[in-house]
């Protein structure tokens, strides 16, 4: 997210949520339903471009076999007829955002601050997040951390950092291609570094790769990175091992794209109880150790927990019974069906 | 069944019995192996059930499919006898298999 979007989010008022749900994957994506017929309006955020979380990400293609009703589908599918189950509610997404803060504010409710700066006040947390947010993986390498700052970027905020540097960048996906192409006329030189010279990459993105490699603007290089050199923080070399040896490569910033992998991240300082990098809950209300912050899915843990998507639907309705009576306290409220009820169905725009 | 061992880096090993049809990766989750960590739960999805097929075993067990080689790329030291072992399923013939596990998953 730039500088300029961030300061923008600060100055806006906060967003007041009905429940701000934390994770866009199949469990936080039925909360909306659930939550929607108790008449709970919902901000989702997710840290992913794209809502589905693990079933979008990890494995679209692959087919799941135990949804109720649904034979088989895949983690695309399901994630498609979610949406158009949620649909009739409205819920907002907030894609490509992590929250990284919570805290209660004075009255008891919360405010949640995202990494963009968009903030929101609620009643209602609803913890989704699966086996946390997705972060890019760091390479195993020897003091890796201490260059974080100033030598080896996960991502590119900003293409100005780049210019007049000598640019490592590793990969051989989308992300490595793709700064590759954009980074090449700012960079002073510019190397792409893969472990094979077969590149997952859009095609188009690795035919104006090589053209740029044929013009002398980009150094394509088959090998693996093996350390790297520096001092107080600012990056020199990485060390690389190619199939003629070993090779220092003089370089100030490093873009390693090796892919995401899951981190609780923040949660993990919200003052949660947590158990094992999981959230201990009720089996009634499926809440934390905080009033008003509910925890489903995979995310948490209970006796007999099972990782199932159909735990987290379950979870997700029970949930949604206690948080309509912190959104409504005082509310006397009706157990009802989607079948029989004329109420529901009009929430549902299908009366 | 079909034994199954896994090398660690300090040199140490552990032998499980394989149902064949399993794959290695599950034969090592349900004997607890460690540094075979399979974070995506086999569905060739990341790449944290790395490991390198002993010399012996690699005419065997076969070489990468290209999703599997698209995965390895997020692994770590990758070499030729790399292999993402939800992807090696276990046979009769796989009986006595050695692989090793690398220092890191990642």
């Amino acid at each position: 997210m730039s500088e300029t979007r961030a300061a923008e989010c600060a100055a806006e008022p906060p967003i007041e949520a009905g429940a701000v749900i934390i994770g866009a994957g199949p469990v936080g994506l039925f909360a909306v339903f659930e939550l929607g017929l108790m008449d709970v309006k919902c901000h989702v955020v997710d840290i992913l471009g794209k809502a589905g979380g693990q079933c979008s990400e990890l494995y679209p293609e692959k087919p799941i076999y135990d949804i109720p009703g649904l034979p088989v589908v895949t983690g695309q599918e399901l994630t498609d007829r979610l949406m158009q189950q949620i649909e009739p509610f409205g819920p907002a997404f907030h894609l490509g955002e992590r929250i990284d803060v919570l805290k209660r504010l004075g009255d008891g409710r919360f405010e949640l601050i995202t990494d963009c700066g968009t903030r929101f006040t609620t009643g209602v947390v609803v913890l989704a997040a699966g086996g946390g947010s997705f972060t890019p993986k760091r390479p195993p390498l020897e003091g890796i951390e201490a260059f974080e700052e100033k030598g080896v970027h996960y991502a590119v905020r900003r293409m100005e950092e780049f210019r007049d540097r000598d640019v490592l960048i590793v990969g051989g996906g989308d992300s490595a291609l793709d700064w590759t192409l954009n980074l090449a006329p700012l960079a002073r030189s510019l190397t792409l570094l893969h472990r094979r010279d077969d590149f997952r990459g859009a095609p188009h993105s690795v035919e104006k790769m090589r053209a740029l490699v044929a013009d002398g603007k980009v150094r394509l290089l088959i090998g693996q990175m093996t350390g790297l050199e520096g001092k107080d923080g600012a990056l020199s070399a990485v060390m690389v091992k190619t199939k003629d040896g070993e090779e220092r490569l003089p370089c100030t910033a490093l873009l390693p794209f090796f892919g995401l992998t899951m981190k609780l991240g923040p949660i993990a300082d919200w003052g949660l109880e947590l158990n094992e990098n999981l959230v201990p809950v009720d089996t009634e209300k499926f809440e934390t150790s905080e009033k008003g912050i509910f925890a489903i899915g995979d995310i948490n843990s209970y006796p007999g927990k099972l990782k199932l998507i159909l735990s987290g639907f379950h979870e997700a309705a029970l949930m949604a019974q206690q948080a309509a009576r912190y959104v409504y306290p005082g509310k006397k409220f009706l157990f009802q069906y989607t079948t029989s009820s004329t109420s529901l169905q009009k929430k549902l725009g299908v009366r | 069944m079909a034994k199954i061992t896994f090398i660690q880096p300090d040199g140490s090993s552990q032998t499980v019995d394989a149902e064949p049809g399993v794959t290695v990766m599950e034969a090592a989750k349900l004997a607890s192996i460690p540094g075979v960590e399979a974070e995506c739960g086999g569905a060739c999805a990341c790449a944290t059930c790395h490991v390198y097929v002993d010399e012996a075993w690699r005419a065997k067990t076969g070489k990468p499919s290209e999703m599997e080689e698209d995965m390895l790329d997020f692994a770590f030291d990758v070499r030729s006898e790399s292999r993402l072992c939800c992807q090696i399923k276990v046979t009769a013939e796989l009986d006595g298999l050695v692989v090793r596990v690398p220092a890191k998953q990642f």
